[in-house]
């Protein structure tokens, strides 16, 4: 028992080690490519000057980072009550679905990158940004929901007939609650698609001039041939998907933990 | 109250020609081989499917449209929501019924004491075994206090020892409440041992092949189980099965 305990503890440690190594390893790797070949930062910075200048631009920064989560965050949670509200609507009355159900997936496969420039010409730009952020999170929404709707046991279904509930019961203390784990599900790929449309329409909006997210500031650093802060800009970015990612988890998983089989724990 | 049900062909014709008359308090079961309509006629019973001849009425409508629930459902599976406790599950009926909470609390803590759980009302339905599962699914069904309580196979997925416990508990709320039962099964033994009365269906298209009433009184201990009145009665309905599925090969 105490090996096999040991064994599955070095097991976990090697997993949070190796992709840590790996980093480390490719970051020295980066540096020593730059200092031993001595490339200019113009071409390409290395690592410890790129976190220099994200601790010099922090101000700068990190007044970009909070629009652009702000942005993020605006757009994923009207993706989120659009999504739901959509399904929802879709699944009381099939002639609406019907009617608008094509043109949903047509808002989803249209390419966001092309999409982008049009609105700018057309919306305000913070609403611009948000109709991108808008649309390409929420349509994993739409499609979970629906399909959670749609997943509801059978003998619920005619227990709840039985009992003679009303469309409005059926829906709130039956179809949305079996729904709840494929919505958190959706909503966990909008967050990280929300950012993706807010960055494509801060970068269309900063190249018309005007805007202040993280994607403008690389915009507006690539024209001055400020790559350090480029990838300072980027980093952050990064950051910023995985932060929002994890918490969308820890949300579903907070809400789901009492009964979903997703949030059991594999060690009882 | 007295069901007077007729049903009949359904598409793959489940049902052929089926009379079925339910007294008022007794236990009835419906015996026969899988797929024979067994379950067909509860839902036809219940009003969730619809027969395509025939007629199902019931003896006092106004109890079945009523406020009150004329009859309650037990699924082959506890059909429980697993994001609400036991005591959730169970106040569902009410809820649906629009019962203020206040109203509703006495009669669900009062199905759920019947059911031997006043101890996990707060509990999920995952944190449960399969057998207290089930039990809440009853509990749900006895809370609305119905006149017929309609099982489908309840027991079916059960271990035998804990279905054995589960029909002494059934029999003794069946005394309790003075609820008519019509309980559908694919088992002998738990028939003889449940039943009043039993009736045998044929394979599909299922129609009623024989009716056995037994007068072993109630209540009975667990040493009917060994008994030979108890023996005798699985014989002749055994019997009756037989002929029933050899009715349907010629």
């Amino acid at each position: 028992m105490r090996a096999a305990a040991g064994e599955t503890n070095g097991w976990r440690i090697l997993r949070m080690l190796l992709p840590v190594a790996i980093l480390a390893l490719g970051l020295v790797a980066w540096e020593a490519v730059v200092v031993i070949q001595k490339i200019p930062p113009y071409i390409l910075p290395g690592p410890l000057q790129v976190w220099r200048t994200l601790l010099a631009d922090w101000t700068l920064l990190s007044e970009s980072l909070v629009v652009t989560l702000i942005t993020t965050f605006e757009g994923l949670a009207l993706a989120f009550f659009g999504g739901v509200l959509l399904a929802v609507l879709f699944h009381q009355s099939r002639l609406l679905e019907y009617s608008l159900y094509p043109y949903a997936v047509i808002l989803q496969v249209t390419p966001i990158v092309a999409v982008a420039p049009l609105l700018l010409i057309y919306l305000p730009q913070h609403a611009a940004v948000l109709a991108c952020a808008w649309i390409v999170a929420f349509f994993p929404v739409l499609a979970n929901t629906t399909l959670g709707l749609n997943s509801v046991d059978r003998n619920l279904r005619d227990l709840f007939r039985l009992y003679r509930a009303s469309r409005w019961q059926v829906l709130r203390r039956l179809e949305l609650p079996a729904a709840l784990p494929y919505i958190l599900g959706g909503l966990k790929i909008a967050g990280g698609l929300a950012l993706i449309g807010a960055v494509v329409a801060e970068i269309s909006a900063g190249s018309a001039g005007a805007g202040s997210g993280l994607a403008y500031r690389i915009a507006e650093s690539s024209y001055r041939l400020n790559i350090p802060r480029m990838f300072a800009a980027l980093l952050l970015l990064s950051a910023a998907g995985i932060v929002i990612f994890f918490t969308l988890s820890l949300v579903s998983h907070l809400i789901l933990r009492r009964w979903h089989e997703s949030a059991l724990t594999r060690e009882g | 109250m007295r069901d007077v049900g007729k049903t009949f062909a359904n598409g793959v014709t489940a049902l052929a020609g089926f009379s079925l008359d339910v007294e008022e308090g007794e236990f009835l079961s419906l015996l026969g081989p899988s797929g024979c309509g067994k379950s067909t006629v509860l839902r036809m019973i219940a009003g969730l499917t619809a027969p395509t001849q025939g007629e199902i009425t019931h003896a006092s409508p106004q109890a079945y449209r009523g406020s009150g629930r004329a009859l309650d459902f037990v699924f082959q599976e506890p059909t429980l929501m697993p994001w609400a406790t036991v005591y959730e599950n169970v106040a569902l009926p009410l809820n649906i019924a629009n019962l203020s909470p206040a109203e509703a609390r006495p009669r669900v803590d009062d199905a759920i004491a019947r059911v031997g759980l006043a101890a996990f009302a707060g509990a999920y339905p995952r944190e449960l075994s399969g057998g207290m599962k089930m039990r809440v699914s009853i509990a749900r069904a006895i809370v609305g206090r119905p006149r017929i309580l309609l099982m489908d196979e309840p027991f079916a997925a059960l271990d035998e020892i804990t279905r054995f416990k589960l029909n002494n508990d059934l029999l003794e709320l069946w005394r309790s409440l003075r609820v008519t039962v019509v309980f559908v099964t694919h088992s002998v033994f738990e028939s003889v041992y449940l039943s009043s009365r039993i009736v045998v269906m044929t394979p599909r298209p299922g129609r009623a092949f024989a009716d056995l009433s037994f007068d072993t009184p109630y209540p009975r201990p667990a040493g009917f189980r060994t008994s030979a009145d108890y023996a005798a009665n699985c014989r002749v309905t055994t019997e009756a099965l037989y002929d029933a599925m050899g009715s349907a090969a010629a």
